[in-house]
């Protein structure tokens, strides 16, 4: 890919797009030839990228490509089976997920994990988990030992990540009386309150009907821009991944079979054939070209 | 229905302190600062059967508030509660027996050995789950009943040991009237901490290991510290409580701390509402109150048919036990949430009459 400065889909230039110059310390998070096994089955392959700090990155695929397991191996659920991933320059290839979360990791899931019986509030508090220093004993001792102070400090904090998600409404209800969508916002909040550097998000937008789907693309662009948050995006919805990534990746049967911007992506032959169909009689007329050939 | 506010309209919170309070209301903490100041009253008119009473409520709510962070809060289960309990028993006599240690400082430390204890026994809990966490405490149970019949220098043996009454600044809190406000002082001491740990870092994260442990990983929580943590914060409960328990009878003998005495405390927590603060004080005061209410019952039946019919005055023992079970079962199919979910929803009808939304 060309190191000049690619002008965003959506018409202006992303301070991501400025520095596509990268030298190897913009790089945030990088994948070294990642293999999964699970007994007998190759979730993933040989599996190499590096994300760049700032960028919105989506990984694409059919289903079954092990999209949600690639991104199990930078949350931690999955440790790679071969090969390593870097965060921030710093091997975590053995580092537990909640070790991960304190290096600046958040996750949200593509099968809704919120925390059922907890109220919206309580949800995104402990997102600040790994942020917050009160324990078990200052904790019940609340107001002599500062964690009064210090609760209602990252209290305040929580409320701007509701009202720019927009859920003031439901912040005393309880989370698993939601709604699917509020759900998937009320998630998304929880990941924010991390306060992560890289912010992986499995499929965001499944589910929704078509004003949902507006509203969390506006919120992931948010992120990315206005919270300067790396987003790393699973979604199937290739019209969203198409307007919003800066860089996308195609996996298939757990290989990486293309890589770049969405109009590379879209235009390589290889994708068209695997991930968007395509005429079989087309396919024969197109041979591999031989830039594709990942290592 | 499942977020009722009972808010009156127009009160608002213009600050986030005041949307983080114990109680929702003025009147609500108006209220209950009232209560404990009518038990405060309590001594000068009840007898000692009714104190006594009060007295178990009191510590045995202790330790099945410790239960319920455990089970209730953290989705963990023990059936070697009981153990825990006797275990503090033993520690607070020991300690101020062998070390001379006034009984005053023993029971906190005593919670803190227990504590140790259970983390010791909670260590599997990192690992098991379900019914197989559950067989590993009732090994717990049976290891520490057994250590006590053995551990002579420990516990006395089987002929049990004597504990000191508590004394503070030379007063000895003797009678069931002074002992009443040590255990009062003890059960809201106890029951503020607990609220405060579940309205802070380590409670969310505890909850948070109960709803969904994938996730509360990934949100940053270390389950094997949380799992193991909340046995140790329910074995300091119980600890504390079986510390009253000695120093309230003076004696403590080895029999006493058997695994159905570990059940009843599920039972306690399953009726008062697991994950509820106040629930657990209200399960323990069912439980404890329950055998009662069977006898007066029993006492107005006598003489009527169906005194003659069921031939009440032998077969009362038995069939208080049924009964005890029978409430059990229907709690659990009727009220799955607990007493504290029915007081919620009185309090809600009362709110909110004559409309029921």
């Amino acid at each position: 890919m060309s190191g000049a400065p690619v002008a965003s889909p959506r018409g202006y230039a992303h301070p991501a797009d400025a520095t596509r110059a990268a030298s190897p310390s913009d790089t945030i998070f990088e994948a070294r030839g990642v293999s999964l096994r699970f007994g007998g089955v190759q979730a993933l392959t040989d599996v190499g990228f590096s994300i760049r700090k700032g960028e919105l990155f989506s990984i694409i695929g059919p289903n079954g490509a092990g999209k949600t397991s690639m991104v199990n191996c930078i949350s931690g659920r999955y440790r790679p089976t071969d090969g390593k991933v870097f965060f921030k320059g710093k091997d975590i290839t053995g580092m537990t997920p909640n070790h991960r979360a304190s290096l600046g990791i958040g996750r949200t899931f593509q099968n809704l994990a919120l925390f059922g019986h907890m109220t919206v509030l309580d949800n995104i508090m402990v997102g600040r988990h790994h942020l917050l220093k009160n324990n078990f004993f200052t904790g019940s001792l609340y107001w002599l030992t500062g964690a009064r102070k210090e609760e209602l400090a990252h209290r305040r904090e929580v409320e701007e990540i509701i009202d720019f998600l927009e859920i003031q409404h439901v912040r005393k209800a309880t989370a698993g009386t939601l709604s699917y969508g509020l759900r998937k916002r009320v998630e998304l909040a929880r990941a924010i309150a991390l306060k992560p550097d890289l912010i992986l998000l499995d499929e965001p937008m499944a589910g929704m009907n078509l004003e949902e789907k507006e509203d969390m693309a506006r919120y992931i662009v948010d992120l990315n821009e206005e919270f300067g948050m790396t987003v790393v995006m699973i979604e199937h919805d290739m019209g969203v991944v198409m307007d919003i990534s800066h860089r996308v990746i195609v996996l298939e049967f757990g290989k990486k079979i293309a890589e770049g911007t969405p109009e590379e992506v879209l235009a390589d032959p290889r994708v068209k054939r695997a991930y968007l169909g395509e005429d079989d009689e087309e396919d024969e007329a197109v041979a591999p070209p031989p830039k594709q050939e990942v290592a | 229905m499942a977020n009722i506010s009972l808010i009156p309209s127009g009160d608002f919170k213009t600050r986030y302190a005041a949307d983080t309070t114990i109680f929702p209301t003025k009147t609500s903490r108006n209220f209950a600062i009232l209560g404990v100041a009518l038990l405060l009253l309590c001594p000068a008119f009840m007898d000692r059967y009714w104190l006594n009473l009060c007295i178990q409520i009191g510590y045995l709510g202790i330790a099945a508030l410790g239960l319920n962070i455990l089970v209730g809060f953290t989705g963990q289960i023990s059936i070697g509660h009981a153990a825990f309990f006797g275990f503090g028993a033993f520690s607070s006599a020991w300690l101020s027996n062998s070390f001379g240690i006034p009984v005053a400082l023993a029971i906190p430390l005593a919670g803190v050995m227990t504590t140790g204890v259970g983390m010791l026994f909670g260590i599997p809990a990192a690992r098991l789950k379900g019914l197989y966490l559950a067989i590993a405490t009732l090994a717990a149970q049976y290891i520490l009943q057994d250590f006590f019949s053995r551990a002579d220098w420990f516990t006395g043996g089987t002929a049990g040991t004597i504990a000191e009454p508590f004394t503070l600044f030379g007063y000895a809190f003797d009678t069931d009237e002074s002992f009443f406000y040590v255990v009062l002082v003890y059960v809201v001491v106890m029951y503020i901490l607990a609220t405060n740990l579940m309205r802070s870092r380590d409670g969310r994260a505890l909850v948070a290991v109960r709803d969904h442990y994938l996730s509360a990983e990934i949100m940053g929580i270390n389950l094997t510290k949380y799992r193991t943590m909340s046995f140790g914060i329910s074995s300091f409960y119980a600890g504390i409580g079986g510390a009253l328990y000695a120093h309230y009878l003076q004696f403590v003998s080895v029999e006493g701390f058997t695994i159905l005495f570990s059940i009843q405390f599920l039972g306690m927590i399953i009726i008062g509402g697991l994950g509820s603060i106040m629930g657990s004080l209200m399960g323990t005061a069912f439980m404890v109150l329950l055998p009662e209410v069977m006898q007066a019952i029993t006492t107005a039946l006598s003489g009527t048919a169906i005194d003659a019919a069921l031939n009440l005055r032998e077969a009362i023992a038995f069939l208080r036990e049924m009964a005890i079970g029978l409430v059990i079962i229907l709690f659990l199919v009727f009220e799955p949430d607990g007493l504290a979910h029915r007081w919620k929803q009185i309090k809600a009808y009362w709110k909110l009459y004559p409309f029921s939304h």
